[in-house]
């Protein structure tokens, strides 16, 4: 992996195509690492606009799926998968460069002038205009993952690929990354795809819920429940349950508080 | 000791500043003692020296006394030949060490950037690394003679290694997660090596880079025994020929200040380009 960091910089696929379209189209997606099929002939459409978690135990495969559509694995020649342009992505780890001010990291690979207004823009819109030149080494968890999310809106994505962007993160950090992800998707409007194994966390900021096992879509639940959403909304346990029942986790209390409200 | 005492009984009634005060002073004290010991024994060392010398213990032959090294110093320093032969010296680590760096630098740019530049390069290179290069010295005047040339390219030879080691250990120890965070927002090739893989083998190439001073200034050294007509080796060789001992310990301790000033620059461009390290940040 180290010797792959110099070497062989960039491999883009070419089933992946960047279209005009908001949405995301994948069809016929099989992606295998030697014996094991990670994707089974996944097919997923995301509509312009909405915001999707995606759901599944650990080597489910949905890092996978992330990665083929930010462009980072190689689609296969037999897959159709197309997504819209720009897209951007915030990764478990903030992935700053620590030898740039956070400003500039925010700016990495823009084009065009004003580039540090627009960081300067971002970052304010995620609280973080008082650290601009600070180095990333003197930021904490959550200020971190905040300037990668401001990284990631600077260039107004069609496309917003989250890979468990709050897994780190202490609780009350994630909670208010949960209010700040909700209101900038909502004052931005990306197709959003928000890959997590937390199903609080699918349930209080998606539209949709995908279940991913074996390499299939195991379940595709709407959630339609208004914003903002409480957890102490029966609604919301419902769905709680559901979902933790896709994924085969066994929510006793969750189950019978359904059998209360039902 | 004196001063502690006089600062309490001028102040007679500060009840607060005599109890703190003093504590701080005393510390300071102890410290600046400690300092002092480490330096009064080297004192009482270069005493011993002096009166041995006084006292025909030790010929000038064998080793001048240090009251005649600094005099020498002194002269040679009035006389404008110190500086002469600095300059020399200097100018011929200068030449080689850009040389070499520049080499190093360039040949582990392309062994790390690529699996074929690697092929290509790293094997004769850590076959090159593995002899001594000081034993080519006789080669080197076969081949370039006696002049400049063979000084000038020893030293460039002595810095090259450890720079192309280190940097090309250092791009390949890039974290791919950040090569792979480049790559998602838009760097190309040229853009990743710019702002991912340069200043994340920078640590380990200033690492190199003092490698590289240390290893110039001992070429430089076995250099310019090689019939120089200038330069501190020649200031020693020339001096070795009239037996003044003094003048050889005064090139001697040119050749130790170059190397901790060469030491201490490479820290203070540490410093300035690794100002990101939360070490230095916090520190």
């Amino acid at each position: 992996m180290a010797a792959d960091a110099g070497a062989g910089l960039i491999a883009m696929s070419q089933a992946r195509v960047a279209t005009d379209a908001s949405g995301v189209q994948v069809r016929h997606l099989t992606r295998r690492f030697g014996d094991v099929t990670v994707l089974q002939n996944l097919d997923i459409a995301l509509a312009p606009g909405s915001f999707t978690a995606l759901l599944g135990r650990s080597g489910s495969g949905k890092t996978t799926l992330l990665r083929t559509l930010a462009g980072l694995d190689p689609a296969p020649e037999a897959a159709i998968v197309e997504v819209p342009h720009p897209t951007a992505v915030v990764f478990q780890e903030p992935r700053l460069l620590p030898w740039q001010s956070v400003w500039r990291n925010v700016a990495l690979g823009l084009g065009g002038g004003g580039t540090r207004e627009r960081a300067e823009g971002a970052l304010r819109e995620v609280g973080l205009a008082h650290r601009l030149d600070a180095w990333p080494g003197t930021l904490s968890g959550g200020e971190a993952q905040r300037a990668a999310l401001a990284r990631a809106l600077v260039r107004s994505p069609r496309l917003l690929l989250l890979d468990e962007p709050f897994a780190a993160l202490d609780a009350l950090t994630r909670i208010r990354m949960h209010g700040l992800i909700n209101e900038l998707w909502r004052a931005h409007a990306p197709t959003t795809l928000l890959v997590t194994h937390d199903v609080d966390e699918a349930v209080l900021l998606a539209d949709r819920a995908l279940v991913l096992d074996g390499g299939r879509i195991a379940a595709d639940v709407p959630i339609d429940l208004p914003r903002p959403r409480r957890h102490a909304d029966p609604r919301f346990a419902a769905l709680r349950a559901r979902l933790l029942g896709e994924l085969g986790v066994a929510a006793p209390d969750a189950s019978a508080e359904l059998e209360l409200h039902a | 000791m004196s001063s502690t005492s006089t600062e309490l009984s001028w102040r007679p009634n500060g009840l607060a500043g005599a109890r703190f005060a003093p504590r701080a002073r005393l510390v300071a004290l102890a410290r600046s003692m400690a300092g002092a010991r480490r330096f009064a024994s080297t004192l009482v060392l270069i005493l011993a020296w002096q009166s041995a010398s006084m006292a025909g213990l030790i010929s000038a032959r064998t080793l001048a006394a240090p009251s005649t090294i600094l005099a020498s110093a002194w002269a040679l320093i009035v006389t404008g030949d110190l500086p002469y032969q600095l300059i020399v010296s200097l100018g011929r680590v200068a030449a080689g060490l850009a040389i070499g760096v520049t080499a190093g630098g360039l040949l582990a740019i392309v062994s790390g950037l690529s699996r074929r530049g690697e092929e290509i390069v790293d094997a004769p290179m850590q076959m090159l690394r593995t002899l001594p290069f000081l034993a080519l010295v006789p080669l080197f005047i076969l081949w370039f003679g006696i002049g400049e040339t063979p000084k000038i390219g020893l030293v460039g030879l002595g810095s090259a290694f450890p720079i192309y080691l280190t940097l090309f250990a250092g791009i390949r120890g890039v974290d791919p997660k950040l090569m792979e965070a480049g790559r998602v927002f838009g760097l190309d090739r040229r853009g990743l090596i710019r702002n991912v893989v340069l200043p994340g083998a920078l640590p380990s190439a200033l690492v190199g880079l003092r490698y590289a001073l240390g290893s110039a200034w001992l070429s430089l050294v076995v250099a310019e025994q090689i019939n120089a007509t200038a330069g501190i080796g020649y200031l020693i060789n020339d001096a070795r020929d009239f037996l003044r001992t003094d003048v050889i310990v005064v090139g001697l301790l040119v050749y130790a200040l170059l190397g901790l000033g060469a030491d201490a620059l490479v820290r203070l461009v540490e410093r300035r380009a690794l100002a990101w390290r939360p070490t230095l940040v916090r520190g």
